[in-house]
């Protein structure tokens, strides 16, 4: 079982995040996270895809999912060729005298407190997996009152994998 | 204990007495399991009149009609029957078969993705894959389909599934669905609000769909009705709400309602809508039923309240609890000038037909037949003008009207009088359709001769199919388009094929006589009339 990135750059019509989804219910694909957003290019939208399977099922779901009529370009995401980011913004329980130790695990991390209450602080952070998962790891001494992770969207580094469309 | 046998076992404990199905090798194991048990199999001849069979037990007996299908094309041909118990709100049970569930997703043979297909017709659906979900699955499934706002659930179960042993088998008792919980009982407040409202109007009506009749809730429905004087109509799946001749009683609404019913419910000053959609064919314009009134809204669905008109008052929660509640309100409803003045309506309103004598007017005919028939007996109309022709001219004394009103489909009538038949088989059963929608179930004649399902069927044999040739009379000044029946069987022929007595009525000089030869055995029997090929509804 091994994971992989994928990146779909797909026609910016209504449905066509159902018919992706569609199919890898009905094949029983796993799936991680799925993002979606439209491009520079309005008619365009890139999907990010994380799934996971081993290199048969991976194989399959490249070419399954580039033989929907909307897709335009399918591309693995390979880790050392691109770059991965995911947001999370995390509410954490902190009274007066805990506040002081949130924002210094959040300092170290770079994250952003974006709002703050008598009871609580809410953290925003940009970063790869592995580098949320310490975060999370870290703030787990304190009572983590509600997360909201995006998933991860993705770009391959460099000029030279860029697709474009006329 | 297969899983096989712990699916029969479910349906023992919901009290299940008849599967309506047709097999294949995917859901062959459980077609084997049924073999022990008293439940009765009845072989179908396509999948989707499985639908509509189970749809007719659900009906009639208020718990939701199993069908059970194989995998692939049996299952995707029961699709249609599925769409049609959605639309009209009916519980149904429909178990497919599957491929086994290694093999999911690699396209072998008979491999169809059926709960992603029904996914827009079915209230609920399950992929089994785990054989000791099954108790669970099934108890979840028999709750989710008959309540609240009922529907259709599907039940998807790979053969592999079927044939794996079950490690203990025990039907739940209850059911824990978090995320699942209908309101029944209404707002008592808002209970207040429709009863101040009543106090003060001078014109109010009540529009009762087939929610009331979902809900069962006529009786309640009539005697709120009776205590305070307040006039009814209803929507196509309404008809029945009522007895046809109550003094109360200003019959179906819409587009192909009676006018006296639409001026009824536009010039009255209280509207009560109570399990109806407010789709298009009962109101043409929601503006009208909201202008210059108050318009409460009954619905056991939150999203159907608001969806086609505006209401002044919601009130979410099951007709049958909220009538209850009602009677239990003391308040006075003047409208007796109101009803004098309904009453004129249909005195000057009612549609005149001019009928062509060479030929059975279906007006005259329906009326004469529903006059003859059992007090309760039930009528089933199928899809086309002979449904609206049923639904103007039917009288429904004790018994029930069933058909289609949500989707439409043609062929409904003859599988859904066999389902009510099947599940009560002391009613007299009446299947009335027109040539079009024969045909597209004259198979089933073979299941009813099989089966011993008495069921009475009536063609109304026009050679088009006469509610699009009608539209084209109108909309394409009498161009028709690939609407000739031509090439249609010799009925009598045809019964004579399947040993099914057969009756001819040409014209309205027999009529009586005919529908009495007609009704006289518990046997099936073919009436064919012979209308005029260019009536208009």
């Amino acid at each position: 079982m091994q994971k992989k990135v994928f990146q779909l750059l797909v026609n910016n019509t209504s449905g066509v995040l159902s018919r992706i989804s569609g199919l890898f219910a009905r094949r029983g694909y796993n799936v991680e996270s799925i993002t979606a957003g439209v491009t520079s290019d309005s008619r365009i939208t890139r999907i990010t895809i994380v799934a996971s399977g081993d290199d048969e099922i991976l194989e399959q779901i490249e070419k399954q999912v580039a033989k929907l009529e909307d897709v335009r370009n399918i591309k693995e995401l390979k880790p050392e060729k691109s770059v991965y980011r995911e947001l999370i913004m995390v509410k954490v329980r902190a009274t007066a005298e805990q506040r002081q130790g949130v924002i210094s695990v959040a300092d170290i991390f770079r994250a952003k407190i974006i709002d703050i209450a008598p009871e609580s602080l809410m953290i925003e952070l940009t970063g790869n997996q592995q580098k949320i998962d310490a975060f999370i790891g870290l703030l787990e001494g304190y009572e983590i009152l509600e997360l909201a992770r995006t998933g991860i969207a993705g770009l391959g580094r460099g000029t030279e994998p860029v697709v474009r469309f006329d | 204990m297969i899983g096989a046998d712990a699916i029969v076992k479910c349906l023992e404990e919901e009290g299940v007495t008849t599967v309506f199905g047709y097999p294949g090798v995917a859901i062959c194991p459980f077609y084997n399991s049924i073999l022990e048990s008293d439940i009765r199999t009845i072989l179908i001849r396509t999948e989707q009149n499985a639908a509509h069979a189970a749809n007719g037990v659900s009906r009639i007996t208020g718990k939701p009609g199993v069908c059970a299908v194989t995998s692939g094309p049996g299952a995707t041909n029961v699709i249609t029957g599925i769409a049609t118990a959605f639309a009209d709100s009916i519980p149904l049970i429909c178990i497919t078969g599957q491929v086994n569930s290694e093999l999911l997703g690699s396209d072998v043979f008979q491999e169809a993705d059926i709960t992603g297909a029904v996914e827009s017709f079915v209230k609920y659906s399950y992929l089994v894959k785990n054989v000791n979900d099954i108790p669970r699955v099934f108890k979840e499934a028999f709750h989710i389909a008959n309540t609240g706002r009922r529907g259709p659930v599907l039940i998807d179960v790979p053969i592999d599934i079927q044939n794996a042993t079950i490690s203990k088998f025990k039907y739940p008792e209850t059911v824990s669905l978090r995320t699942y919980k209908p309101t029944v009982k209404g707002n008592a407040v808002q209970i207040k609000k429709v009863v101040k409202e009543l106090e003060k109007a001078k014109r109010p009506i009540i529009c009762a769909g087939g929610g009331v009749l979902l809900s069962g809730a006529e009786e309640e429905l009539r005697l709120f009705a009776e205590a305070h004087n307040i006039p009814v109509v209803s929507t196509m799946m309404g008809i029945g709400v009522m007895p046809t001749d109550h003094p109360l009683y200003f019959r179906m609404v819409g587009n192909n309602g009676k006018a006296y019913a639409n001026r009824a419910m536009n010039e009255s000053d209280l509207l009560i809508m109570v399990g109806a959609r407010v789709a298009d064919r009962a109101v043409n314009q929601p503006d009208m039923i909201t202008r210059n009134k108050v318009l409460v809204h009954i619905d056991v669905d939150p999203a159907e309240i608001g969806k086609n008109a505006g209401p002044t008052i919601p009130l979410v929660g099951d007709a049958k609890h909220i009538f209850e509640d009602l009677k239990n309100e003391e308040f006075s409803c003047n409208c007796g000038e109101w009803i004098e003045t309904l009453k004129g309506y249909r005195r000057t309103m009612a549609a005149k037909r001019n009928p062509n004598p060479a030929y059975v007017d279906p007006a005259a005919f329906i009326m004469r037949l529903t006059e003859k028939m059992q007090e309760d007996a039930v009528y089933v109309a199928d899809v086309g003008q002979n449904q609206i022709w049923s639904c103007g001219y039917v009288k429904v004394r004790n018994g029930k009207f069933f058909t289609t009103g949500g989707m439409g489909t043609m062929g409904y009538s003859i599988p859904a009088a066999m389902g009510v038949k099947v599940a009560e088989p002391d009613r007299q059963v009446v299947a009335v359709c027109g040539d079009g929608s024969f045909q597209m179930s004259m198979m089933e004649l073979a299941t009813m001769c099989q089966h011993h399902i008495p069921v009475k069927i009536v063609v109304l044999k026009n050679n088009y199919l006469g509610m699009v040739r009608q539209y084209q009379h109108f909309t394409y000044q009498d161009q028709y388009s690939v609407v000739d029946l031509s090439g249609s069987p010799d009925l009598e022929k045809l019964s004579a094929a399947y040993g099914i007595p057969f009756l001819r009525l040409e014209s309205m000089e027999k009529c009586d006589e005919t529908i009495e030869a007609f009704l006289e055995k518990d046997e099936s029997m073919l009436l064919e009339c012979v209308i005029d090929p260019m009536d208009l509804v």
